[in-house]
C-alpha cells in the first residue's frame, strides 16, 4: 500500500509541475501586446523571485514570479474527456454489510460534498429484512454503475453515459428531464431536481462537470457518481473515506485491489472468501458494486436503530 | 334526373355547411378557453418554480402528465381504425364518420405532444432529441412514429377535405371574409379535374395502408416506454397488444360521443343515423371484449403466481389503495358499457352516448392506474425520503394542466367544425348519387 501511495505522490508532484508550466504559458501568452507571446509585458513590477518552468522546447527556464498570473477557473476536463473516462481503469466497490451499523456518515458526507437537495440523498442505507424469519440488516446503496445500465439504454439524448472505466455519469447540461432513466433503474438510485437546488453562490456559478456532479441543475437528474474527481486526485470517494467502520471498499478491478483507506484487500480473494454477491443479479444489469453478506457482524443490527427516524423503525419485508 | 341530383346536392351542401355557434356553442367555447388559460397559468408556475409544483417526486416520477399522454395517444388510434381499417375492409357505412375520427386523431396527437413537453424538466432542450438523439431509446422511437402518424393523419384529414373546400368557396353565402380566405388558402389549387381526383384517390388509398402499421407502432412503442423497464406491473410481454386494443376501444368511445353531439346540435339525423349508432355499438362491444381479454392476461397470470415484487402491486390494485379506481375502470370502462351496448335497445343514440362517456372516463383512469401504482412499488423499499415521496395525488397545477390539455383537444375539434363540414359533403353527394343510380336501375 505504501508503494501505491508513493506512486500517487510522485504523480501528484509531476502534475503540479506540469500545471505550473501550464499556468506560466498562459501567463506569458496573456502578457502579449503585439500578439507575439514572448514579448515581455512592460509595466510589470518585477518581484525578484524566480520560478523554474519548462519551456515549450523542453528547456528549463527561469521566469520572474510577477509574470505568473493566477487563472481563476482552472481549465477543467473537457466534456469529451469526461465522457471517455480514465483509460485502463475499471472501478469497483465492495460494501461489507457485516460492518455497517447505520451511522449514515457516508450519506452525510456525500450529501455535503455534492450539495444534494435536503430530503434527497444519493447514498441510502436501507433497513432490510428479506422475509419474516430472516435476519434484518443495514444495506447502504450507491449507484450500481452497472455494466449493462438500464438508464443508459433508455436515455434519448446520451445525457447519461457509461465510460470505459465503468462509471455511469450524467451530463446535466444535456439532460432533458424526461425521467425515463428513473423509471428504468431497478435500484431507485436516481433523484430529480424538482426545484432550483439550494447551493452556495460560488457553487451555483460554477460550470457543471459530470465528474464532480456539481452544481446540480433544476429539471435534471442526479445520482451517485463514484467521485471520479476524487479518484483523479488519488483520493477515495467521499462515502468511503467518511465511513469510520470501513464498510466501503473502493478500487480498480484491473489491479484486483480494493481499499477503504485503512485496509487493502485483493478484490478476488475478498469476494471468494466472503461470498460476495451483487444486487438483483437476475436482472442482468451487471452492477459494479459487490456486497459481502452480513455474517459475523461487528455490530448487532439493533445498534443501528438509534440513527433511524421514528417512522421508519418498523422495518420492511422485502 | 340531372336536375334532381343538383337539387339534392344543394340540399346536402346546405345541411352540412359549417354553422355559426349559437349561444350554447359560445358558452362551450368560452368555457374551454378558460380551462386552457387556467392550464397555461399553471404551466407558467411550473416553468417558474420547476416540477416541484407537481406532486411527482423521486418514486412517482411520472404522474398524470404521462397517463394523460398515453390517453391521448390511445384515443388518436381511432383515426386509423375508421379511415383505414374500415376502408380497406370495404365497409361503407362509416364514410360520414371518417372526418370525425380524423379530427379526433389529429387533435389528440397535437395535445399528446404538448403534454409530453409539459412533463419535461427542461423543455427548452427539446432540440437535444434531434441534435443528440440516440436510436436505441424507446423515446426516440416514439418521437419518430408519433411524428409520422401525425403527418399521415393530417393528410388523411386534408386530402378528402379539398373537394369540400371547393364547394365552400363556391357558396354565395360565405360568412366572414377571413373564412373564405382560409378556404382559398388551403384549397385554391383544387379544380376537381379528373387527374386531380385520380391523384387524390390514390393518395388516400396509399395513406390508408401506410397508417395501419404506423398506428400499431405508436401505441406499441408507447407501451414499451413502460414494458422496457423491469418494474412489476410494466415488465410484461402483453403490453403492446394490451395498449393497442385499449386504444381502439377508447377511440371508438370518443367517436360515439362526437357522433351524438354533432348529430344533436347540428341536426344531422339524416346523415348520422341510428344505423350508424347500431354498427358503432357492435364495434365497441367487440373492442371492449378484446380489451377485457388482454386485461385478464395482464392481471390474472401474474396474480396466479404472485411473485414477490408483483404481489404488493397487484394486491394494491385488487384490494388496496387503488382498488376503487381499479374496479371502476374495469366495470365502468368495460363491463357496464358492454352490457348496455350488447342489447339492441342499448345501441340507440342516447344509451350509446352514456355508455361511450363511461368508456372514455374509465379509460382515462385506466391509464392513471397503468402509470402510478407501479411506481409506488419499487424493488428496494421506499425509505429515507420525506413522507410526501411515498404517496402521489396530483397537485392543482397538474390537474389544471391535464384538464387544460383535454380542453385544448376539444377546442381544436370545436374550431374545426366551425370552419369545416364535419360530414364530408362531396363524398356524401357522390354516395347519394350512386345510390340513386342503382335504385333507378
Amino acid at each position: 500500500m505504501s508503494c501505491n501511495c508513493n506512486g500517487n505522490c510522485e504523480k501528484n508532484s509531476r502534475r503540479e509541475f506540469l500545471l505550473t508550466g501550464l499556468l506560466a504559458t498562459m501567463a506569458v501568452a496573456g502578457c502579449s501586446d503585439d500578439k507575439t507571446p514572448f514579448t515581455p509585458e512592460e509595466n510589470v513590477a518585477l518581484s525578484g523571485e524566480k520560478v523554474k518552468l519548462l519551456s515549450v522546447d523542453g528547456q528549463v527556464i527561469e521566469v520572474d514570479k510577477a509574470f505568473l498570473k493566477p487563472v481563476p477557473d482552472l481549465p477543467t476536463l473537457s466534456n469529451s474527456e469526461e465522457r471517455k473516462g480514465m483509460p485502463g481503469k475499471k472501478f469497483v466497490m465492495v460494501i461489507d454489510l457485516s460492518r455497517c451499523k447505520n451511522l449514515k456518515k457516508c450519506q452525510s458526507a456525500c450529501n455535503h460534498m455534492h450539495f444534494v437537495h435536503p430530503g434527497q440523498s444519493w447514498v441510502k442505507i436501507y433497513q432490510m429484512q428479506d422475509a419474516e424469519h430472516t435476519a434484518p440488516y443495514w444495506q447502504p446503496t450507491t449507484c450500481m454503475h452497472c455494466d449493462e445500465p438500464p438508464c443508459v439504454k433508455v436515455c434519448p439524448v446520451d445525457a447519461t453515459f457509461k465510460r470505459q472505466d465503468g462509471i455511469v455519469l450524467i451530463d446535466s447540461n444535456r439532460c432533458i428531464g424526461c425521467r425515463f432513466c428513473m423509471a428504468a433503474c431497478p435500484y431507485s438510485t436516481r433523484v430529480f431536481n424538482w426545484e432550483t437546488p439550494e447551493l452556495p453562490e460560488e457553487v451555483a456559478s460554477q460550470h457543471y462537470s459530470s465528474e464532480t456532479s456539481v452544481p446540480q441543475i433544476k429539471g435534471t437528474v442526479g445520482k451517485c457518481d463514484f467521485c471520479p474527481d476524487m479518484v483523479r486526485k488519488g483520493e477515495l470517494p467521499h462515502c468511503v473515506s467518511a465511513c469510520p467502520n470501513g464498510v466501503f471498499l473502493f478500487g480498480d478491478i484491473n489491479e484486483d485491489s480494493v481499499t477503504n483507506g485503512a485496509e487493502t484487500f485483493r478484490f478476488s480473494d475478498l469476494i471468494k472468501d466472503k461470498s460476495g454477491y451483487r444486487l438483483m443479479e437476475d436482472l442482468g444489469t451487471k452492477p459494479s458494486v459487490y456486497y459481502l453478506p452480513p455474517v459475523n457482524r461487528n455490530f448487532p443490527f439493533e445498534s443501528g436503530l438509534e440513527n433511524q427516524p421514528a417512522e421508519e423503525k418498523t422495518g420492511s419485508h422485502h | 334526373m340531372e336536375n334532381i341530383s343538383t337539387l339534392q346536392s344543394e340540399r346536402i351542401t346546405r345541411e352540412l355547411m359549417p354553422q355559426k355557434f349559437g349561444k350554447r356553442g359560445m358558452i362551450w367555447t368560452g368555457a374551454l378557453i378558460i380551462i386552457c388559460l387556467i392550464g397555461l397559468y399553471a404551466y407558467y408556475r411550473q416553468l417558474d418554480k420547476g416540477l416541484v409544483v407537481t406532486n411527482m417526486r423521486d418514486y412517482v416520477s411520472w404522474g398524470i402528465y404521462i397517463s394523460n399522454f398515453v390517453f391521448f395517444v390511445a384515443i388518436s388510434l381511432v383515426g386509423s381504425l375508421i379511415t383505414a381499417i374500415f376502408r380497406l375492409a370495404n365497409i361503407h357505412w362509416s364514410t360520414p364518420l371518417t372526418r370525425i375520427a380524423e379530427i379526433i386523431a389529429v387533435s389528440a396527437i397535437a395535445c399528446a405532444s404538448v403534454i409530453i413537453i409539459v412533463d419535461m424538466g427542461r423543455p427548452e432542450r427539446l432540440v437535444n432529441l434531434f441534435s443528440h438523439g440516440r436510436l436505441q431509446s424507446p423515446i426516440t422511437w416514439d418521437v419518430i412514429v408519433i411524428g409520422t402518424y401525425f403527418f399521415i393523419s393530417l393528410l388523411l384529414l386534408y386530402i378528402p377535405l379539398l373537394p369540400d373546400l371547393k364547394i365552400l368557396n363556391e357558396q354565395k353565402n360565405k360568412g366572414p371574409k377571413w373564412m373564405s380566405k382560409v378556404y382559398r388558402f388551403f384549397g385554391f389549387f383544387w379544380k376537381g379535374t379528373k387527374e386531380q381526383w385520380k391523384i387524390s384517390n390514390k393518395s388516400v388509398v396509399i395513406l390508408s395502408i401506410m397508417i395501419i402499421p404506423v398506428a400499431f407502432c405508436i401505441h406499441t412503442v408507447t407501451s414499451w416506454l413502460f414494458a422496457t423497464t423491469y418494474r412489476p406491473g410494466w415488465d410484461s410481454t402483453n403490453f403492446g397488444a394490451y395498449f393497442v386494443s385499449g386504444a381502439f376501444l377508447v377511440g371508438s368511445g370518443a367517436v360515439v360521443i362526437a357522433m351524438y353531439v354533432f348529430r344533436r346540435y347540428y341536426k344531422l339525423e339524416k346523415y348520422i343515423t341510428e344505423k350508424h349508432f347500431d354498427k358503432m355499438g357492435k364495434a365497441v362491444v367487440l373492442l371492449a371484449f378484446l380489451y377485457l381479454y388482454f386485461n385478464v392476461n395482464e392481471y390474472l397470470v401474474p396474480a396466479f403466481k404472485m411473485k414477490k415484487p408483483e404481489e404488493a402491486h397487484l394486491t394494491n390494485l385488487f384490494a388496496g389503495e387503488f382498488a376503487t379506481m381499479f374496479w371502476f375502470a374495469i366495470l365502468v370502462g368495460m363491463v357496464i358499457p358492454v352490457l348496455i351496448m350488447i342489447t339492441k335497445k342499448g345501441r340507440k343514440p342516447l344509451p350509446m352516448f352514456i355508455a361511450a362517456i363511461m368508456v372514455v372516463v374509465g379509460a382515462w383512469f385506466k391509464r392513471y392506474l397503468i402509470v402510478t401504482p407501479t411506481l409506488l412499488h419499487p424493488f428496494l423499499p421506499m425509505q429515507e425520503v420525506p413522507e410526501s415521496y411515498k404517496h402521489y395525488f396530483p397537485s392543482w397545477e397538474e390537474w389544471a394542466i391535464a384538464m387544460g390539455s383535454l380542453a385544448g383537444a376539444l377546442l381544436i375539434i370545436t374550431f374545426f367544425v366551425r370552419l369545416f363540414p364535419i360530414i364530408p359533403i362531396q363524398e356524401t353527394i357522390t354516395e347519394e348519387h350512386e345510390k340513386a343510380i342503382t335504385e333507378n336501375k
